[in-house]
């Protein structure tokens, strides 16, 4: 199975090998949707874990143990577009260019490529970006 | 050389030219200038972008017994409205914000409603609650009102923006290290976005760069509705830094703009919430400009390439009014979605819509093929950079 999840590393965890020990603990694959650490401030990092089931809920429980902050991405991000005037503000703020301008100056969005980290939500003037329930 | 006069006989025959600004510019391409000058009666322009200094005067008629609203406090879904007029007369502007919002208190603020919002209801047809705190006199006994209404219970609502259209603006983007949320948007660290709220070479005033053809009673497309130019803008400065072709390099001119809030469309006048900034209403306007002569002909023509704004770091430079600026880019570069800044490649956005933009151009290009929108002529022109007239800062301390 795979999950994807955000997870907040505190001062002292950020310069700590955690996720390497764990993944090859667990036998898990990962992949790295978003990245960002501060040098000396905290860490956050948007993943996409796969493997077992078992193997993959023993490696977060590890995490949080640990102190790690850790968020399963359970909601998504839908755009209304009656709201939406393809204004463009949300696109340079989406991390995986979910959000883009066709050809026609219309602004689309790719839900699948979304991780859900909520920055068009905050950045959309007329609200056409909400969390999906 | 054509006038107004002959250009709106052709209009009444339905055999007038009219082509949007955008069009014009392919046009332009293949074809000279005096061709164009020959040839296009008019070109229309279009821009759909927040605009703060908005907002609407309202007139809820006279209540049983009378009510007296100025010098008392108005509130209309709970925003607070101008309570500095006569009887029943108030005016809601754009950005004001319920008593009880936390604004900036939770960093950064919501702003999920306010006047601009309210606005947008009204011209959906929506109701509104209308509450008024009054003093009471001996003619306006009456001290307060609570009632629920809709446009059509009100008997004036008029749009009046002191401030629309400015006719070039800055492109804002963020040197510092932390993400900063202003009216041009949530700036992302260290060069993160360029964000820019202009339609470019849809623009109206970009199109008509001395305001030659631009005044005091031009008929225009506001907010879906037919709207007129009431004076020059405030913050207007025609002494701007202007490039060869005559185009201003930054801010610029700006227009007062007033028409019948009830017939506009809430397509045209939209609500928004700009993050730790606060609210604002975003308006359509669009802008009929006769082609006269070669230099008219030659300005509509002016392709996005050519037309510059100035790069702004607003984490610095702009709270602090420096009047630094980083550099300069053409709006072809910004509409294509990426710049290149101190080395760096910096996604752009937008906070006008191009897409409506273009929209309202070929709406007013209907409009004035069928026959339904005549061109004025000008009252007056506005000062020009001849005039001297410029824009200030404020005179602080004593």
């Amino acid at each position: 199975m795979e999950k994807r999840f955000v997870m907040h590393f505190p001062k002292t965890l950020v310069d700590k090998p955690i996720m390497s020990t764990l993944i090859r603990k667990y036998d898990l694959d990962f992949n790295i949707l978003k990245a960002y650490v501060t040098p000396e401030e905290e860490g956050t990092l948007v993943l996409a874990l796969s493997g077992a089931e078992e193997k993959l809920n023993s490696a977060i429980r590890e995490l949080k143990d640990m102190g790690v902050g850790v968020q399963p991405i359970a909601s998504d991000i839908r755009m209304v577009k009656e709201l939406c005037t393809d204004c463009t503000a949300c696109i340079p703020l989406c991390p995986v260019d979910a959000l883009y301008r066709d050809e026609n100056f219309v602004v689309q969005f790719d839900a699948e490529k979304c991780i859900a980290c909520g920055l068009c939500i905050k950045g959309c003037p007329t609200k056409a970006l909400v969390f999906a329930i | 050389m054509k006038t107004i006069k002959e250009i709106n006989e052709r209009i009444k025959e339905g055999k007038a030219v009219v082509v949007t600004a955008d069009e014009v510019v392919e046009l332009a391409k293949t074809t000279s200038i005096k061709k164009i000058a020959k040839e296009v009666d008019v070109v229309t322009t279009g821009t759909f972008g927040p605009m703060c200094s908005s907002g609407v005067f309202l007139n809820f008629g006279h209540s049983k017994p009378r009510i007296k609203f100025g010098g008392g406090r108005v509130y209309i879904n709970g925003v607070p409205a101008y309570a500095g007029l006569a009887a029943v007369d108030t005016y809601l502007g754009a950005t004001a914000l319920p008593d009880n919002d936390p604004r900036n208190a939770e960093y950064p603020g919501a702003f999920k409603y306010g006047g601009a919002h309210i606005i947008e209801e009204l011209v959906a047809g929506k109701e509104i609650h209308l509450e008024v705190f009054a003093y009471g006199t001996d003619c306006y006994p009456k001290k307060v009102v609570s009632t629920r209404l809709k446009l059509k219970d009100i008997n004036e609502a008029v749009l009046f923006n002191p401030r629309n259209c400015y006719q070039n603006y800055n492109v804002a983007v963020n040197l510092s290290k932390k993400t900063i949320y202003t009216y041009l948007g949530i700036l992302k660290p260290e060069l993160g976005n360029a964000n820019y709220c202009s339609a470019g070479q849809l623009s109206p005033l970009l199109k008509d760069p001395y305001l030659k053809t631009i005044g005091f009673g031009t008929r225009i497309f506001l907010g879906g509705g037919v709207g007129y130019v009431a004076w020059w803008g405030t913050q207007y400065n025609p002494s701007v830094k202007r490039k060869e072709n005559g185009v201003p390099a930054g801010g610029g001119a700006t227009l007062a703009l007033i028409g019948d809030l009830k017939q506009m469309s809430p397509e045209y006048l939209k609500g928004a919430s700009l993050t730790g900034y606060g609210t604002s209403l975003i308006v359509g306007i669009g802008i009929p400009i006769p082609v006269l002569d070669e230099d008219i002909a030659r300005w509509v023509s002016i392709p996005d390439s050519e037309i510059y704004a100035p790069i702004v770091d607003y984490s610095n430079d702009y709270p602090n009014f420096t009047g630094k600026t980083l550099g300069e880019v053409d709006y072809g570069r910004l509409k294509s979605g990426e710049i290149e800044l101190m080395g760096k490649k910096v996604p752009t956005g937008s906070l006008s819509s191009y897409k409506k933009a273009r929209e309202i151009a070929e709406t007013l290009k209907k409009w004035i093929e069928k026959g339904d929108f005549l061109l004025t002529e000008s009252i007056f022109s506005f000062p020009g950079p001849e005039s001297g007239y410029t824009f200030k800062p404020m005179k602080e301390g004593r």
